[in-house]
């Protein structure tokens, strides 16, 4: 009789989780990786700072939700989407076909290019980093950028991370000729170019921009034009579960509303110093 | 869970297998080596040769072997002193800091299981060996380590073991193991699940091989069938009561 009634507690408890979860979601749980200035990293204090925590911060208020930010590896961080230890990922992930596979996104939240670094000792024919390539639609000029930029990296080390866009397309375009290391934190990439195991790297413009002007990273430079498009697909997303279609349309909504009365673009400008919000369509 | 995704995967995870057994080899191989002198130095009652050795094998077997692969793999790297000098060629390349670590790792603790196994050779056998005139030398090579090494086999095995899934750290510092292999997978397909399986089923193969190619040589040493020369028998019955 008592087990009994324990079972039924234990079911009416889970019953009324799954109603609220159902109904209306008070708090939620965000991760971001924690390893990649000035989107999302550790601070002195051990707390998770950056972009991407402003960003959820602002949007948590908008939706009237207590918002929670954990860490978490970037390797593991759709895995644990989908496993339900935290609801959504704020952790400047591109949005691209082959992640719609496994997860949902919200409208990108930050339009933000790429870009390869090398150390300034290697000697490579000067290129124009100010110069964009986007890697969507390729034509006899971009084909052309492509080719030096091969002959450049030809026989060098270059280090990305593991798992990540870049990933995909350094293995794609250099992956014959040069060699490349995967790596679990974008910090180990830096310290392994510092100390002239890997010759640079391809990886998120605006966080190679705060390493190349910090002074560890004050002997790497750009090289070659920025990169977006292709396999980066348009801009980086919140990643949601697909079945909470609730939760994607509240990101949504308070994400328009932040874009629209400029909240959006000045957060970007307070952590990157540029404008890299998106524009809204229609 | 998709049983095609483990069975593809395991193919794709086997080709890391190589590294981890070269890995896991070469450290023991090396290890073993530096361990019996080390064991030796351990056991002996200067102490000038016994401390520094227990200072050694009390750092390595102290700390994680996670941390001791940074310190060598990063931690290394940021002295200037060391990346412009010599070292540097073997240094900056991740499959050497691994077989560093691991090499060092082992030969703490194999030092250890040695040290043991010399403690627990009957001082009957020490004396008996120096009765028919044998050297210093000569006591140790024919007659300590044997013994000593087949009171230890046991022991001894769970270290290979330890050190073969100790292997799979070398993963942290960018090389492509069956633990490599794995997390490089994870990220294209998102499915930790069966592939971590796969990996494990891998594991598990090689420390099964591992444990029987032991057992053979536990059976060949500590269990001589009795057509066998009889002292070897009775050496081989104390060693197993004695240790």
């Amino acid at each position: 009789m008592k087990k009994h009634g324990f079972v039924v507690a234990v079911a009416a408890v889970l019953m009324s989780i799954g109603l609220a979860q159902a109904s209306e979601r008070k708090a939620i749980t965000i991760a971001a990786e924690g390893a990649s200035p000035p989107w999302d990293y550790i601070d002195a204090n051990g707390q998770l700072v950056g972009f991407d925590v402003d960003v959820g911060k602002d949007l948590c208020a908008r939706m009237k939700m207590e918002c929670k930010f954990v860490p978490q590896d970037w390797d593991g961080i759709i895995p644990g989407l989908l496993v339900k230890k935290y609801d959504a990922i704020i952790s400047g992930m591109s949005i691209t076909e082959k992640r719609k596979k496994s997860i949902a996104f919200s409208i990108p939240y930050a339009v933000a290019p790429n870009g390869i670094v090398m150390r300034k000792s290697i000697p490579v024919p000067p290129m124009d980093s100010a110069a964009k390539l986007d890697l969507t639609e390729m034509d006899a000029a971009k084909q052309e950028t492509i080719a030096k930029l091969k002959e450049s990296v030809t026989g060098r080390t270059l280090g990305v991370l593991r798992s990540s866009n870049s990933e995909v397309v350094v293995n794609e375009l250099f992956g014959d000729v040069a060699t490349v290391r995967s790596y679990d934190s974008q910090e180990n990439i830096q310290l392994d170019i510092i100390s002239e195991r890997i010759d640079g790297g391809l990886g998120d413009y605006l966080t190679w921009k705060q390493f190349l002007d910090s002074p560890e990273g004050k002997d790497v430079a750009f090289f070659g034009p920025q990169l977006d498009g292709g396999p980066w697909g348009p801009g980086a997303g919140i990643g949601l579960r697909k079945e909470d279609t609730d939760l994607i349309a509240a990101f949504d909504k308070a994400l328009r509303e932040s874009i629209a009365d400029g909240t959006l673009a000045k957060l970007s400008v307070k952590w990157f110093g540029v404008d890299i919000a998106p524009r809204l369509k229609n | 869970m998709d049983a095609e995704l483990l069975l593809t995967s395991m193919m794709t995870l086997a080709s890391g297998i190589p590294l981890t057994l070269i890995l896991t080899l070469a450290s023991l191989v090396i290890g073993l080596v530096l361990s019996v002198p080390l064991a030796f130095l351990r056991t002996s009652g200067n102490k000038y040769f016994s401390l520094p050795v227990l200072a050694y094998t009390y750092v390595f077997r102290g700390t994680p072997l996670l941390v001791q692969l940074f310190i060598i793999y990063y931690g290394l790297g940021q002295i200037e002193f060391i990346r412009s000098s010599g070292l540097w060629y073997v240094l900056r390349d991740p499959f050497w800091c691994s077989l560093l670590a691991f090499s060092l790792n082992s030969a703490a603790y194999t030092t250890e299981v040695f040290r043991g196994g010399i403690l627990a050779v009957p001082s009957g056998m020490i004396d008996a060996a120096q009765a028919i005139g044998m050297t210093p030398l000569q006591q140790k090579r024919k007659i300590i380590l044997p013994i000593a090494f087949r009171g230890v086999l046991p022991s001894y095995v769970n270290e290979v073991i330890a050190l073969l899934k100790a292997s799979s750290l070398a993963s942290t510092v960018t090389l492509l193991e069956i633990t490599g292999l794995s997390r490089k997978l994870v990220s294209e397909t998102f499915a930790p699940y069966e592939i971590f399986i796969a990996a494990g089923i891998l594991y598990l193969g090689l420390t099964s091989i591992f444990t029987s190619g032991f057992r053979v040589l536990e059976t060949r040493w500590l269990n001589a069938p009795p057509k066998q020369a009889a002292p070897d028998g009775i050496i081989a019955k104390q060693v197993v009561h004695g240790s």
